[in-house]
């Protein structure tokens, strides 16, 4: 009796089968901890129900539902659109600490079907990221670098400093627009004050300022951001306090111009156009405007000195200016006019990480080399390039 | 503390962004202090405001040098500003409008510049007064002739590959040009890592206006 009516079940499921009228189950169900995250995700994954890799039956979706014991309460947490073939969903409502179960619930017109259970997972936070290590071990080697420089500054030790031509030109500048009786334009980039540069920038700045009022001249700074007109507008008044000038000191010369790139150029090009600057300072980041600020200040005739680090813009301010700091030289330049031993010693340690640098690229180039030809150590690739892989 | 707390602030805010990298359970806590970098923004954004405001308008009043302009900049401020308070900044609104048929075409015609002083940069530069000189205007000339279709048409059949200005601009695109320009990213990459280093640990402090 009981073999029958199994029979009769098993005939009536391959006929639903037939028909499209099961559904099964989605397959695979994997839940984990999202690996290198700041904690409160847990990845789900599956493979597709059969019915749908069958393509007999069409799927609505799939639901991701979510208890914290196994025998609990579902909740659905989130649902995928069918047709992939994997699936991948991240649980972000996830509680660190907390053990959670999955299935996932597969729909079509007429019915749904659910996976068992499965579990437990726990999100969790990760305290290192291991793919990052060459990158850590390279930052503190370079900071261990510059800082034992520092400290060698600190205890009294002289540093050879290569001649920048750049900046020996800022107090041949400054003079110049002193003699003339015109200002001296300062622009500090197009960035705001979270970029290097602009703070890079701010610092040169100061000491230009610093110069300005020593020699009696006036400094404008049209800025494209608030916030830099707010740093600068503090640099340039310590700066004349400190030079001993603070009478001199004239915050509407510090003024935000607008934010938008090309409306910043046509600001300061009518500022270059009307107050005839003897001397330009562009500093800072710049992107296509750089050629039409240089060029503006060379048709009126001023010494300009220019300094970035965007090497797409560096061709430009080397055919339309005086001087040009390259890259580098840029964020040597605060240590360079100051010739303070502490910052002076922070550029011999960076000098030291470029000698490592070399060195690895030589390295790099000869192993990767020799990679091409199979040859190997203990079984292992020598290419040490890709040690240096950032992820 | 005028200059200690910015300089703890830098400090703490500059380690904690470094240590995200390392370490992924500091997002977060990295992800806040971004927030409020963008907090402090949108404040800075009046202060530039009313600092326009006030530079043009003390124009206005004393009757510098070109105060017309500064009516129109005044206006062009408020008449954007109102025009997308009340209107919306949606497509097909006076905003829309006001920025297709002005914003727009200004900045166009600032950019289009750009083409009048590359000529005039260029001519400057590539004059062949000097050994570098003449072999920025060799290089430049091959590389002009090879980005252009015309410069490979005139090339014959026979003609040898490595002589072809298609074959050489590459060469100088992707081995001299690439090496310089990856020389320099070093060279600044290494530069970011000394000056922060030197504001983190409150060596540069000429940032905060002291020496």
């Amino acid at each position: 009796m009981r073999s029958a009516f199994l029979g009769v079940v098993s005939i009536l499921a391959l006929v639903a089968a037939a028909t499209g009228q099961t559904l099964r189950a989605a397959e695979g169900l994997n839940a984990s901890d999202t690996p290198i995250d700041a904690g409160g995700s847990i990845d789900v994954t599956w493979q597709p129900s059969p019915s749908e890799a069958a393509g007999k039956t069409p799927v609505l979706g799939y639901e991701v539902w979510r208890a914290e014991r196994v025998t609990g309460e579902y909740k659905k947490v989130g649902s995928v659109d069918p047709g992939k073939p994997s699936y991948a969903f991240t649980d972000n409502a996830a509680e660190n600490g907390v053990t959670y179960f999955y299935k996932i619930r597969v729909r079509n017109e007429k019915m749904s079907t659910d996976t068992a259970p499965l579990g437990p997972a726990k999100a969790s936070a990760q305290w290192f990221h291991p793919e990052r290590l060459n990158m850590l071990i390279a930052s503190i080697a370079l900071s261990a670098f510059v800082l034992y420089y520092i400290s060698q500054a600190r205890a009294g030790r002289e540093f050879f400093i290569r001649r920048i031509a750049g900046l020996e030109a800022v107090q041949e500048a400054v003079g110049r627009a002193t003699e003339m009786g015109k200002p001296v334009l300062f622009v500090p980039g197009i960035a705001d004050v979270d970029d290097i540069q602009t703070i890079a920038s701010l610092t040169i700045l100061g000491r230009v300022a610093t110069m300005v009022a020593e020699y009696d001249a006036d400094l404008l700074v049209p800025c494209s951001r608030s916030l830099v007109m707010s740093t600068a507008q503090e640099v340039v008044k310590e700066a004349y306090l400190e030079a001993g000038r603070p009478d001199a000191y004239q915050r509407e010369n510090i003024r935000y111009l607008t934010d938008d790139q090309f409306g910043f150029v046509a600001g300061v090009d009518g500022i270059m156009i009307r107050d005839k600057p003897a001397a330009n300072f562009y500093l800072g980041t710049f992107y296509a405007e750089s050629l039409i600020l240089a060029e503006t200040g060379h048709s009126i005739g001023a010494i300009q000195i220019a300094g970035t680090a965007m090497p797409s813009q560096l061709p430009f301010f080397i055919a339309a200016c005086d001087y040009t700091l390259i890259g580098e030289e840029l964020f040597a330049a605060s240590a360079y006019l100051s010739r303070e031993p502490r910052l002076l010693g922070s550029l011999l340690g960076q000098d030291w990480g470029k000698v490592i640098i070399l060195v690895f690229i030589i390295l790099g180039v000869f192993t990767a080399f020799l990679d091409q030809f199979g040859v190997e150590i203990f079984g292992r690739s020598i290419n040490l390039a890709q040690l240096f892989d950032v992820r | 503390m005028r200059r200690e707390i910015p300089m703890i602030v830098a400090f703490v805010a500059g380690v904690i962004i470094i240590l995200e990298f390392f370490v992924p359970a500091l997002r977060d806590v990295a992800a806040g202090i971004q927030n409020w970098y963008l907090v402090v923004v949108a404040f800075a954004i009046l202060v530039g405001a009313f600092n326009l405001l006030r530079m043009n308008y003390m124009k206005i009043r004393h009757r510098r040098a070109d105060w017309p302009y500064s009516i129109i900049l005044i206006i062009g401020l408020f008449g954007m500003g109102l025009t997308g308070l009340i209107g919306g900044i949606d497509a097909d609104t006076t905003f829309d409008w006001l920025f297709n048929y002005f914003m727009f075409p200004m900045s166009s015609t600032m950019f289009a510049l750009l083409a009048f002083f590359v000529a005039s940069a260029a001519y400057r530069a590539f004059r062949a007064r000097t050994v570098d000189a003449t072999l920025l205007l060799a290089a430049a000339f091959i590389v002009m002739l090879g980005q252009v279709p015309l410069g490979s048409f005139w090339v014959p059949s026979w003609w040898p590959f490595f002589l072809s200005p298609a074959w050489l601009k590459d060469r100088i695109m992707e081995i001299g040009n690439t090496a310089g320009q990856r020389a320099i990213l070093i060279g600044a990459s290494l530069g970011v890592v000394s000056t922060s280093l030197r504001i983190l640990l409150g060596i540069e402090r000429s940032y905060l206006g002291e020496e």
